[in-house]
């Protein structure tokens, strides 16, 4: 294994950081604006990088391909973000954070990485408030937290149900001072096509200019990748719809290991799809799980006569409901794990008790909680003898100001009021703790590039908690990246400005010409959604919750298929020099059609049940937890980095073992 | 209506690129259900389109949940359509019915040149942020702890209604000026509602301005259309806030 060296600091668990900040080189500031820094990608992990890299001296080349660095997808973030300020006196502590992460990613993550981002976690929030993000507050003009799920301390900051436009919007305020000083060139609706290595170097990038067709040579001294997740290769999920895998797949293809391609989150409450027609798929906040109860009929007439229009799901009483996760998992009830939730949902629909046409729907009601808050507020406000329709209007103010802007949203998308009837849910992927490896610098397996937040593999193991993802991304890019990349830029102070006047750049830039030129020529018959629907129904039927051998030996095979027709009969209108949005769309799935079949490799290879990865076969044969999910850490107590051999069948494996000094293994029981 | 949904007529605006006049071309569409998001009905358009051997219809969108502000549809005369308080992706066609004919054009402002069909360049808005949409505070693990200095809760929350503006420019497109008035004020009272904004808060008002300026957007003339077409309910306070900021700002300041 002598090519995967992660790199963690000698000593005890709470100095590495310290200790490795101490001893590593650093670019004197004159030396600083001798060197360039390509990031791609704006969103909280490249915005806060690109920003923060600008402020220490260096040239920044910043990318991306919406119109603006403003838009990336972490702007839809809805829940807050973790930091172990203590501030409720609740027992926090950086120790417990970085607990309460390893055991959500149910061991499966570097335990150094996780400390560092704990301990950096309170630096993300002072420097959010100073840069004027505007994080909920108490009446005392203090900051206010609320609690997530999978944790026992309130340690959640928030900025309603928009904490990620709020934190997204500061990194990119950050970005524009340097922008307006000239420190980053920013290149808006611009696509990275390859990654450039000069003398096994990351030295620059190819672009691609999305308004003008332009294909431009960028060199740099490093090179950080901060492209976001690979969700979309589902086609569905609730990513963004131009949100794709492919910097982070062109740097693998170079040499990059893609890590634990399998680990993805499937989010328990989202609206559920409607029709074929469906383009994407809206999340519906973590938090309504509080209050909401979980539910489908227990008898099937009475889900056929749901289907049927015949009956209403409030004239179903209470004892013909099942409130499976209350019933399965009495200690945790509707507040498990996502995973957990997500597969209970999936069980229930497979059984044939889904509430829609589709039979893909599950209630999440809130009508409990509204006779239950409306009872208290009666109480307070002195009317101990309010009738039920009194009570239900109180209760339904009280639900209204905790989550009316979700209950809005959720109308405005299904014309349901769910203030009158249970809203239906079914679960969506979300987001993905899989992605480039990297050692902790945070470098990957190509010296001088660089992968950052949901893009890089480390702190999430198999399952990522709420309100961590934005503390992972803002934790890389403000706080890690700027330090670990001046020690290896140490080195790079006498190289000069790297010249894109080489063989490596002339065959990089022809290689990214050639294939935009295949796919304006090819002239299929079927567009590129058509095949990215394919692609997304075999991952979701076989690759999704719930996964098995044969599943997935047939999904690799499926999606071969899928690829070979693709690049037989795709069709791309339209011109290569001009804004040809079907010609972005083709690039980036003919990148998931790669990596789909890669993830299913991967979550073959991977025989237990951890976190996301469900795998049939390894469930608990009896006693309490009979059917649960069966983590193997005689095996299997490692990340999969895999490296590409030229076909994703051919990808070999390399094994990170996990070793774990300061937290104990143990099952994680929600029974 | 059929049994499998609404048909509907679209005008739509197409546009080669920025050197190129545009036109409106019609075409149809059927099928459409109710519960189709207005943007998922364009993918239907297109998916017709590129069946046929034709350009699809350019537009912006992204996140399809109204956040990120991509998406820029002038749907019937109305920025974002006909409903209150949604971006476009959130627009549902159960606002339309059968045989409907629906004009789509882009954002019309001079500041916001057609890049083709229904893409305009919007990237003034971030000329603007990048002259003073910030605070200057450097990346630094020795910032001050978050709760050294009580915000009051007012303010506080006065900030973050202010800085939920998308940046989609719907103010812009709907304003008979083209005036970006709320867009630059919802930044400009965010920041200087809040203390960490204050010490800049002079030279910010006056560089925003000034870029909004010499980016071409109009002048305000307070008749509140912005706010109505806002799908963030960004609210005319802001631009009276930034008027008081902006006067007492060219009055005092040593620049």
């Amino acid at each position: 294994m002598a090519k995967l060296d992660a790199k963690i600091p000698e000593g005890p668990i709470k100095d590495k950081w310290t200790n490795h900040k101490n001893n590593i080189n650093v670019v004197n500031p004159a030396n600083k604006r001798l060197i360039d820094v390509i990031v791609v990608g704006t969103g909280l992990a490249g915005g806060s990088a690109a920003a923060s890299l600008a402020e220490l001296g260096y040239n920044v080349k910043s990318f991306c391909f919406q119109d603006s660095p403003r838009r990336a997808h972490s702007i839809a973030a809805q829940g807050g973000i973790n930091a172990a300020k203590n501030y409720q006196n609740d027992g926090d502590s950086t120790y417990r954070l970085f607990y309460d992460t390893v055991k959500g990613g149910d061991y499966r993550s570097r335990e150094a990485n996780v400390y560092r981002l704990a301990e950096v976690s309170t630096n993300i929030i002072d420097q959010c408030v100073a840069q004027g993000v505007p994080f909920a507050r108490e009446y005392g003009g203090l900051l206010d937290n609320r609690s997530f799920g999978g944790v026992l301390v309130s340690r959640t900051f928030y900025a309603k149900g928009q904490t990620g436009q709020q934190l997204l919007l500061g990194a990119y305020s950050a970005m524009s001072r340097q922008i307006g000083k000239g420190k980053i060139k920013m290149f808006n609706r611009h696509e990275m096509m390859d990654l450039v290595i000069v003398g096994g170097k990351a030295r620059g990038i190819i672009s691609r200019n999305l308004i003008t067709g332009e294909i431009a040579r960028h060199s740099a001294h490093a090179v950080v990748i901060a492209s976001g997740g690979y969700g979309n290769v589902f086609f569905l999920s609730t990513n963004a719809m131009g949100s794709n895998t492919s910097a982070a797949w062109k740097i693998h293809k170079k040499g990059a290991f893609f890590a634990n391609p399998c680990y993805t989150q499937i989010h328990p409450t989202c609206i559920p799809r409607s029709g074929e027609y469906q383009s994407k798929l809206t999340l519906m906040s973590e938090s309504l799980r509080n209050d909401g109860r979980i539910w489908v009929p227990k008898n099937m007439k009475d889900v056929e006569a749901i289907r049927a229009g015949s009956m209403k799901p409030v004239e179903i009483k209470a004892e013909d409901r099942d409130y499976y996760l209350e019933r399965r998992y009495p200690a945790f009830g509707n507040l498990v794990p996502r995973d957990v939730a997500s597969r209970a949902a999936k069980e229930r629909c497979d059984a044939g008790y889904g509430v829609n046409a589709t039979g893909e729907a599950v209630y999440l009601d809130f009508a409990s909680a509204i006779m239950r808050y409306g009872k208290e507020k009666a109480i307070i406000i002195h009317e101990p003898n309010a009738s039920e329709a009194r009570i239900q209007e109180l209760g339904k103010k009280v639900i209204e100001d905790k989550y009316g802007n979700l209950f809005q949203m959720y109308e405005k998308i299904t014309n349901d009021n769910p203030y009158e009837t249970p809203m239906q849910i079914y679960p969506a992927v979300h987001y993905t703790m899989g992605g480039v490896w990297v050692d902790y610098n945070l470098m990957t397996t190509i010296p001088g590039c660089y992968a950052a937040g949901e893009a890089n593999f480390s702190d999430h193991g198999a399952n990522r908690l709420g309100a961590s993802a934005l503390m992972q991304g803002l934790a890389d890019g403000y706080f890690v990246l700027p330090y670990t990349i001046g020690d290896y830029l140490a080195n790079d102070i006498r190289t000069g400005e790297v010249s894109t006047s080489s063989a490596e750049f002339d065959e990089a830039e022809q290689v990214v010409k050639e294939r935009l030129n295949f796919f304006i020529n090819n002239k299929g018959t079927k567009s590129v959604d058509h095949f990215h629907k394919r692609l997304g129904k075999v991952m979701w039927d076989k690759v999704g919750m719930s996964r098995n051998t044969q599943g997935l030996k047939e999904a690799a095979d499926e999606i071969r298929v899928i690829k070979e027709e693709f690049w037989k009969d795709v069709m791309v209108p339209g011109e290569l020099n001009e804004l040809n949005q079907e010609l972005e769309k083709a690039g980036r799935v003919a990148d998931f059609l790669e990596l789909g079949e890669l993830f299913a490799k991967d979550a073959l290879d991977r025989n237990e049940s951890c976190g996301g990865h469900f795998r049939e076969e390894s469930v608990e044969p009896d006693g309490e937890q009979k059917g649960e999910a069966k983590r193997d850490d005689v095996n299997f107590k490692y990340a999969a980095a895999w490296e590409w051999k030229g076909d994703p069948k051919d990808a070999e494996l390399h094994k990170e073992e996990l070793t774990f000094n300061d937290i104990e293994l143990k099952q994680r029981s929600y029974k | 209506m059929t049994e499998n949904g609404m048909n509907l007529t679209l005008k739509v605006w197409r546009q080669k690129s920025d050197k190129d006049k545009g036109q409106i071309e019609t075409y149809q569409v059927k099928d459409i259900s109710e519960h189709m998001s207005f943007l998922e009905m364009m993918d239907t358009m297109n998916e017709q389109l590129i069946t046929a051997g034709k350009e699809p219809v350019a537009f912006d969108h992204d996140c399809r949940e109204g956040i990120c502000g991509s998406c820029s549809l002038f749907i019937n005369g109305e920025a974002h359509g006909p409903d209150r308080g949604v971006t476009t992706c959130q627009l549902h066609m159960r606002k339309f019915k059968d045989g409907d004919t629906i004009y789509i054009e882009p954002w019309r402002s001079k500041a916001f040149p057609v890049i083709k069909d229904l893409v305009v360049d919007r990237t003034g808005f971030d000329r603007i942020m990048n002259a003073g949409g910030f605070i200057s505070v450097n990346t630094s693990g020795n910032t001050q702890d978050a709760n050294s200095i009580p915000i009051p809760k007012d303010d506080a929350d006065h900030a973050f209604d202010a800085a939920t503006c998308i940046g989609c420019g719907a103010c812009v497109a709907t304003c008979k000026n083209a005036s970006a008035m709320l867009f630059v004020s919802a930044k400009v009272s965010q920041l200087a509602l809040l203390p960490q904004g204050k010490i800049e808060a002079k030279d910010r008002v006056l560089n925003m301005v000034g870029q909004m300026d010499a980016e071409g957007f109009g002048s305000c003339t307070n008749t509140g259309a912005c706010e109505v077409e806002c799908p963030k309910g960004i609210s005319l306070d802001n631009i009276a806030r930034m008027n008081r900021e902006f006067m007492s700002a060219s009055i005092t300041s040593d620049k």
